[in-house]
């Protein structure tokens, strides 16, 4: 962690008054990353390259988009019509959400796996809840904006979960709403709020960065760094990885972009919302679908919201949950089947958001329901205390490099 | 004066009877500068608070008239207030009969008939579902009217009986009767 000097004056005259050169240098450059990563860990920074994606096309859609009932529905197809490009910023930005949620679920089963949410790692791990939570929000105010048939309901049918608070429920919906309805007033709020959230998630990306620098990566095998010896620079070994990564995300994502643009959505949002007529079934978009299971699961309105708030509170709460010192599911001989069948479960859950909430399918979320709950309160306090761990490496550098113990800068391979 | 202070400046007390005294004023001097601070702030967000609400334009559409002679016995319409559907329905005697022999303790939500009419053929409701407002079906003919005969919501299944009162499924309460009046025979006056 030298400071670097700089050959070139203008940079060094910059860097002497504001130490931007140095600073990119210590946290993406010289970055003391463990030498043992895998391509789950590649996920973080593809989420982070994804934030830039949505930002980038939200602007330029903002640039055509109106956020009016009358023009909005009409100013989305002219986007996709007459504006240059604009067919392919707006299946950017729609399949780009898809993406993002994608990468975010892969990067938050991977920190359950790797137990990335123990100490002293709890306050990151809390903010990427956070980044869930405020990600959601973002989505679902921006799928209002083109005011098809699922935006004008979706927005109906969420804004009027804030009923069941007692007495002052109905106020605060009419003030969510900026009337006694969907309308207007609020597709220009939903508009402008979609357009603040991004950078909300920027100020909690950058916390959530800063936690990650103050005690580094975790790594698959889950002991901390010991020396030198376990770290690798993460330029050019992870810059390369990561790249690497990108090049994979991107390829699929631009196949969905220019072939199947879409498949992640509904086709009767391409119908204009009509206020006098409900679909026969409203379906939030796929990264919803299994939170909404569990709230259709209970039978009660009440009852169904807290079970969905519970939800996101069972993962804030992971890091008290889980009482087991080792990190790593490799050397958590039940846990690391256990795991699973959140996996599974979650799987469950979404199919099931998907169906009617009647007959064997609402049984069904209610047993995943069920599970899901049982997994973080019940299993995962429980084997975290009976399980008898494997034994864990010493460190990163003897478990992974091949002669062990010796300390060595990595003569490996 | 000079030998006061100098006594207690002695005895070492001037100084800790002095700041403690003046640790309680400059307690009581910041408690009651933050507080007044916060209720200031308090003020200064709620006309930004208060902006979200429903505008005057929008409370000015308060009220709405609708001639009713059109509809025949055992028809109904739908009409748009607020931005919410109000259902209007002339009821047959074999519905109004339906919903006044109902049991109190059948209901979900109990409400007389009686109470949510002010004419007994004519029911008026805002046809927004009480669970999380979809729009009931069972208005045109043709429509599933669910079990009870009167209303079904398609999107989780609630039922509602001829009263528009909630019999099965997870809406918590009866559709809103609105505040309305006769005009006249043939006209209401909704809000």
């Amino acid at each position: 962690m030298t400071t670097p000097t700089w050959k070139n004056p203008v940079v060094n005259w910059i860097d002497y008054r504001l130490p931007i050169f140095t600073f990119t240098h210590h946290s993406l450059v010289d970055y003391p990353t463990p030498r043992n990563l895998n391509y789950w860990w590649n996920f973080g920074s593809l989420a982070g390259i994804l934030l830039v994606i949505m930002i980038a096309s939200g602007l330029f859609l903002a640039m055509n988009y109106q956020p009016n009932t009358d023009l909005a529905f009409a100013s989305v197809e002219r986007i996709m019509r007459d504006v240059n490009f604009g067919w392919l910023l707006r299946y950017i930005h729609a399949n780009g959400a898809s993406f993002f949620f994608i990468v975010v679920y892969v990067h938050i089963f991977r920190g359950l796996y790797f137990g990335s949410y123990k100490a002293p790692r709890e306050i990151l791990w809390i903010l990427g809840v956070f980044i869930l939570l405020a990600m959601m929000g973002t989505a679902f105010l921006g799928y209002v904006l083109p005011w098809g048939q699922l935006s004008f309901w979706a927005a109906k049918v969420i804004t009027n979960l804030f009923t069941v608070i007692p007495f002052v429920g109905e106020p605060i919906v009419q003030w969510l709403w900026g009337g006694f309805s969907v309308d207007n007033p609020t597709l220009n709020r939903f508009f402008a709020l979609h357009f603040l959230m991004p950078f909300v998630i920027i100020g909690l990306v950058f916390l959530h960065l800063w936690a990650l620098h103050q005690h580094k990566s975790g790594n698959p095998l889950g002991v901390d760094i010991k020396g030198p010896q376990d770290t690798i620079p993460f330029h050019p070994y992870y810059t390369a990885k990561d790249m690497f990564g990108l090049g994979v995300l991107l390829t699929l994502y631009m196949f969905f972009v220019f072939f199947y643009p879409n498949f992640f959505g509904e086709p009767l949002n391409y119908v204009q919302a009509n206020p006098s007529s409900t679909p026969a079934s409203i379906v939030p978009e796929w990264y919803f679908l299994p939170f909404f299971a569990i709230l259709r699961s209970i039978p009660d309105k009440l009852g169904g919201i807290i079970a969905f708030g519970g939800a996101f509170v069972v993962l804030l709460i992971m890091p008290w949950l889980d009482r087991s010192k080792v990190r790593s599911a490799t050397f958590r001989p039940i846990y690391k089947y256990v795991f699973w069948l959140l996996v599974i479960d979650m799987f469950l859950l979404g199919w099931v958001g998907g169906q009617k909430p009647e007959g064997w399918p609402l049984l069904l979320g209610q047993i995943g329901t069920a599970y899901y709950f049982i997994h973080f309160l019940l299993l995962i306090p429980w084997i975290s205390r009976k399980e008898t761990p494997l034994p864990v490496p010493e460190s990163i550098a003897s478990a992974v490099l091949p002669e062990s113990g010796t300390a060595t800068q990595g003569a490996s391979q | 004066m000079s030998d006061t202070a100098a006594t207690v400046e002695n005895s070492g007390g001037h100084g800790s009877h002095d700041s403690h005294d003046g640790e309680t004023r400059r307690d009581f001097l910041l408690i009651s500068t933050v507080a007044v601070g916060a209720v200031g702030a308090g003020l200064a967000a709620w006309p930004f608070v208060d902006s979200m609400n429903p505008s005057l334009d929008v409370l000015a559409l308060k009220s709405i008239e609708v001639d009713i002679s059109p509809i025949e016995e055992g028809q109904a319409i739908t009409v748009f207030w607020r931005g919410n559907p109000v259902f209007i329905r002339n009821r047959s005697k074999k519905e109004i009969d339906a919903a006044r022999a109902e049991k109190m303790s059948d209901l979900k939500d109990p409400e007389k008939d009686e109470d949510r009419v002010q004419k007994p053929n004519w029911l008026v409701m805002v046809g927004n579902c009480t669970h999380l407002g979809c729009i009931p079906l069972g208005q045109r003919t043709g429509e599933p009217k669910g079990n009870f005969n009167g209303w079904f919501c398609p999107c989780h299944g609630s039922h509602y009986d001829t009263s528009g009162r909630i019999r099965l499924g997870p809406a918590p309460s009866n559709l809103v009767v609105p505040p309305y009046t006769f005009a006249s025979d043939t006209t209401i006056v909704i809000g």
